[in-house]
């Protein structure tokens, strides 16, 4: 298996960068701006933020931004709460977070809110618990958090709990690995065991984890599955090396990038959530990420501990 | 790629693909002027068909339709052939992006956009989900929209229960229509709808539902979460009750001149209470609560004026704990000598106490115990509270039994009350899992099932805790223990999960009746001798890796965890008469693994050397730990810069959460990788009550 290709993934990402003409490109343009917070995510967690230029890359999320306050996901695109997250993480990276008018994307966020306490993902009223986590996630690096009604977002979080303990999209929604994040903050209100069992079993004799039962393992799910075992702390349930193992078995050890499952096509995602999820596992030579906020945790420490 | 070979590509496919793109790229590029523009012609449109057809996922696309839609209908003056045709187009161009991909989010939301517009029929739309249910049965997105569209056409959940009957007949390997069926019954059973009341009959059935599937296929997930869930449904009572209390129910509480406290016999240690002169009384509930004050909770006493402030005791500063506690000023109290006080604690009787998912407290229910002041005290002598506390196993002595005033060391009396009230119910449940029980060990006799095995175990244990007498409860430990040391090894992949069940169901049959926790109390040093003498618990090296049954545990003030594999202490912010804990020796990993200290008035020594703290790179308590993270507390700057101005808050954080509001006057880290030098400068800033710092004696 070997160990994790440091120098051939930063090659990688760094390198999607230049290609913006092949098919995959095209077929991404419309979340270039997820894209931008997977690479630079990945290369700061492996210490190479610097193999971009930091000016460059804030004035391309500067020239997303529309006139309501949120990011679209290219220059030219409507916004969407899911583009405007990885803006604002991309600008906490480099410690750029001055250069927005932050009350503008509060009040975006803001808008959002339906009467019921859920977040839809733009004007045209998609709602969805993904939408929940990204708007408190994002206003609470912007430390505006008392703009939101938190009691009636946590509970609308709540009403999509499941008989597994997880938490679906919406209400009557099976549960998905990937909406737990939602309830950070109010995790005293989870079963964590039960969560915590239902998470766990996610892990399947390969070591990778799936996001539903009886389904396939993912890498990506390294980051979805774990990052909510980690804030219920229950990882110890699981075999973190077998998980490792799973993680570099995916890597395309020869040009770089990492993979859903072992010797499939490698993109910035997977290999994104692969580090990630190598940093949750503590493996040596990755900066600690953060659970939560999914930045880097010095990055996040800096937020909420300096004046 | 999800699901796609890594090979590489051929010249003439990446010439192919470099067409394809260019094909997109221009596509792309179309679409995007005309939306600036606010094209809405019928070209324009079929350019952006043609987009999204490729391309389900851009979400501008479907935008820009629903602007062009609205500007159309806008334009219509209401002529309804018009109107219909322009939204079964929209209906026609999803139907063809989902063929492309039907996990498109935004293709989904478009057909549900256009659908709430009325107009259209939704009769097609269940024939179009069975399509597309047939080609993937676990589609979340087809799910979710099958949820949108029964609910539109008010389809009753009773026809839904049977679709997902079909299904699992079909294939029981389907999670997706478990998981529908669980919630479908939710709803039934909460509305108490015709045949769904009383829930006994229903459930019986899906046990034998569900039971066809297990047996079948034992490996297979899909039933098993089903099955927990029905038990839960079995045994489960949804109204919040008082479990246990301190002091309990019938005990004595003896203060000594007004300061130092004595619970009956277990004397309380000297030290503790006397510089607060408050005693604690606490309420353990079943499950978290809200809504625990005077106006709730009446306590009648003729040595009280004035109400009691109850307070949650939250890890996370919520105003919903399972635990409530309110301190008796007897300080301040005028108490005559060796007269008895009679203090009435009883709720329940109005209806402002609620659990977290909106249960009613059940019913009334009541505490009565006494207090009293003794004059035989003499003061210890001149300064042995500043004396090391040590935890050698000489300084502790074994007793062959209790003596008679040390009755608070039992546990509660208010079981007995409880299982009167659910008397009823119980005997259905009972014969319930009872039968359940029988099926699993038959199952386990020809195969080495895992789920078999943990279903089996958690079974035994419900049965335990429907017994109505505490001796019974434990009748099945020792099997349960047996079940989950064999999953440990049959599973390795989830052996903590087991291990964390098994130091549960141990600390169960420990604390569950003054005999079994006997073997584990001491008399610290020469404390037999004296009246004031006190009773250390010690559950040392019990290879323990969670603690709980905290509710028969309300009288311990000193506790011995070290030599165990723990990493976390939650629940023990119950103890609130702990005043020494040794948790040295354990897997620690960081300071916001002991919150719930914060919570803890009286602690005044605490050892936690040899543990991992600053080890680790991930914190797995970080976000169980109030703080400015998860946004349950601000920070508090002015107090860290008076204390320790000069250090850095990033590093520093944690530590100074914790023990920035405890009062120790004595505390051991050595042996923890965080333990440098700058850090014990730290700890004597943040600290200023600390008399010995690892060992050694502070001047």
């Amino acid at each position: 298996m070997g160990e994790l290709a440091i120098d051939n993934h930063v090659r990688y990402i760094v390198s999607i960068e230049k290609r913006k003409d092949d098919f995959e490109s095209v077929v991404m343009e419309h979340l270039r701006m997820n894209g931008a917070y997977w690479g630079l995510t990945a290369l700061d967690l492996m210490g190479k933020l610097d193999s971009v230029d930091v000016d460059e890359v804030v004035s391309w999320v500067l020239s997303c931004q529309h006139e309501s306050g949120g990011f679209g996901g290219n220059i030219g695109h409507d916004p969407h709460l899911l583009y405007t997250l990885s803006a604002v993480q991309v600008l906490a990276l480099f410690d750029k977070l001055d250069v927005i008018d932050v009350d503008k994307v509060t009040n975006y966020i803001v808008s959002l809110q339906n009467e019921d306490g859920s977040f839809s993902g733009d004007i045209w009223g998609e709602i969805d618990t993904r939408f929940s986590y990204i708007a408190i996630c994002c206003i609470s690096i912007l430390h505006h958090l008392d703009q939101i009604n938190v009691d009636k977002a946590v509970k609308y979080i709540l009403s999509c709990k499941n008989m597994d303990g997880g938490f679906g999209c919406t209400p009557g929604g099976e549960s998905h690995a990937g909406q737990t994040l939602a309830i950070t903050g109010s995790l005293d209100l989870v079963d964590k065991d039960l969560l915590g069992w239902w998470l766990c079993e996610r892990q399947v004799n390969s070591g990778g984890l799936n996001g539903r039962p009886e389904k396939l393992p993912d890498v990506c799910y390294s980051w979805w599955v774990l990052s909510s075992l980690i804030m219920i702390d229950r990882v110890h349930w699981i075999s973190k090396e077998k998980l490792i193992r799973f993680i570099l078995d995916c890597q395309d050890t020869e040009n770089g990038g990492i993979s859903d499952r072992p010797d499939d096509a490698v993109d910035v995602f997977h290999t994104y959530f692969g580090v990630a999820g190598l940093s949750l596992l503590e493996y040596p030579g990755v900066k600690p990420i953060d659970p939560a906020y999914a930045l880097p945790v010095d990055v996040v420490n800096k937020i909420f501990f300096s004046k | 790629m999800h699901g796609r070979p890594r090979k590489p590509l051929k010249p003439e496919d990446t010439t192919a693909l470099s067409a394809k793109a260019e094909k997109l790229r221009l596509l792309q590029s179309q679409f995007l002027t005309n939306h600036h523009n606010h094209i809405y012609t019928k070209e324009a449109l079929d350019l952006n068909a043609k987009l999204v057809e490729n391309n389900p996922e851009w979400h501008t696309a479907w935008n820009y339709r629903k602007l062009a839609v609205e500007t159309l209908l806008s334009r219509s003056e209401s002529d309804p052939d018009y109107i219909r045709s322009i939204l079964d187009e929209e209906l026609r161009v999803v139907e063809s992006a989902l063929r492309k991909n039907f996990k498109s989010y935004g293709a989904w939301h478009h057909r549900k956009w256009v659908l709430s517009k009325g107009h259209s029929s939704i009769d097609n739309e269940l024939r179009l989900l069975d399509a597309f249910q047939k080609l993937d049965r676990r589609n979340f997105h087809a799910w979710n929209y099958r949820r949108f569209v029964t609910a539109l056409m008010k389809r009753s959940d009773e026809d839904e229960m049977k679709y997902t009957k079909e299904l699992i007949d079909d294939n029981f390997s389907n999670y997706s229509a478990w998981h529908n069926r669980s919630i479908l019954l939710s709803n039934l059973l909460k509305r108490k709808a015709e045949g769904y009341f009383p829930k006994e009959n229903v459930l019986e059935e899906e046990y034998e539902l569900v039971q066809n599937a297990l047996f079948t296929d034992p490996d297979d997930q899909s039933g098993w979460f089903y099955h927990l869930w029905l038990i839960d449904q079995t045994v489960k009572t949804d109204a919040p009750i008082l479990v246990s209390s301190w002091p309990s129910h019938g005990s004595t509480i003896t203060l000594q001149g007004n300061k130092c406290l004595y619970g009956s016999g277990s004397s309380l240690l000297n030290c503790t209470l006397s510089d607060i002169g408050k005693l604690p009384v606490i309420l353990y509930f079943s499950q978290a609560v809200e809504g625990i004050d005077s106006s709730t909770v009446t306590v009648k006493s003729e040595v009280l004026n004035g109400d009691l402030v109850w307070k949650p005791l939250s890890t996370s500063n919520s105003n919903t704990a399972q635990v409530w506690v309110t301190y008796l000023n007897v300080g301040n109290m005028e108490l005559q000598l060796s007269k008895n006080y009679s203090l009435a604690i009883s709720l329940g009787h109005s209806k402002g106490v609620v659990s977290s998912s909106g249960y009613h407290f059940g019913h009334p229910m009541h505490v009565a115990f006494k207090l009293c002041i003794q004059t035989d005290y003499t003061e210890p002598a001149e300064g042995q509270c500043e004396k090391k506390t040590s935890w050698n196993e000489n300084d502790f002595k074994k007793f062959d039994h209790f003596r008679e005033s040390e009755s608070i060391v039992s546990t509660d009396q208010l079981t007995s009350e409880k299982d009167h009230h659910n008397q009823t119910t119980s005997n259905w449940c009972v014969e319930a899992i009872d039968k359940e029980v029988d099926k699993f060990r038959d199952l386990l006799s020809d195969s080495d099932c895992k789920l078999g095995k943990l279903t089996l175990a958690r079974l035994l244990t419900a049965l335990d805790s429907l017994s109505s007498t505490r001796v019974e409860k434990m009748v099945h430990a020792d099997e349960v223990l047996q079940l989950y040391g064999d999953l440990m090894k049959l599973d390795p992949t989830h052996s903590l999960y087991y291990k964390d069940k098994h130091s549960l169901t141990l600390l169960h049959q420990i604390t569950s009746t003054r005999e079994s926790l006997q073997p584990y109390c001491h008399y610290y040093k020469d404390a037999a001798k004296t009246i004031a003498g006190h009773v250390c618990l010690r559950l040392q090296n019990l290879s323990l890796s969670r603690i709980g049954c905290m509710e028969n545990l309300l009288w311990v003030q000193m506790l011995d965890l070290s030599h165990n594999e723990l990493q976390s202490i939650e629940g023990l912010e119950a103890m609130q008469l702990l005043s020494c804990l040794n948790l040295s020796h354990n897997k620690f990993g960081s300071f916001t693994a002991l919150g719930p200290l914060r919570l803890l008035r009286s602690l005044k020594v605490l050892n936690i050397s040899y543990n991992e703290i600053g080890s680790h790179s991930i914190d797995t308590r970080r976000y169980l730990c109030s703080s400015p993270l998860s946004h349950t507390e601000e920070f508090a700057w002015d107090r860290f810069e008076i204390l320790a101005g000069s250090f850095n808050a990033t590093k520093f954080w944690e530590a100074f959460l914790i023990f920035g509001s405890l009062n120790l006057t004595e505390l051991d880290v050595k042996g923890n990788a965080v333990a440098d030098e700058k850090f014990r400068l730290f700890l004597v800033k943040v600290l200023p009550t600390l008399k010995w710092l690892d060992g050694g004696e502070l001047s």
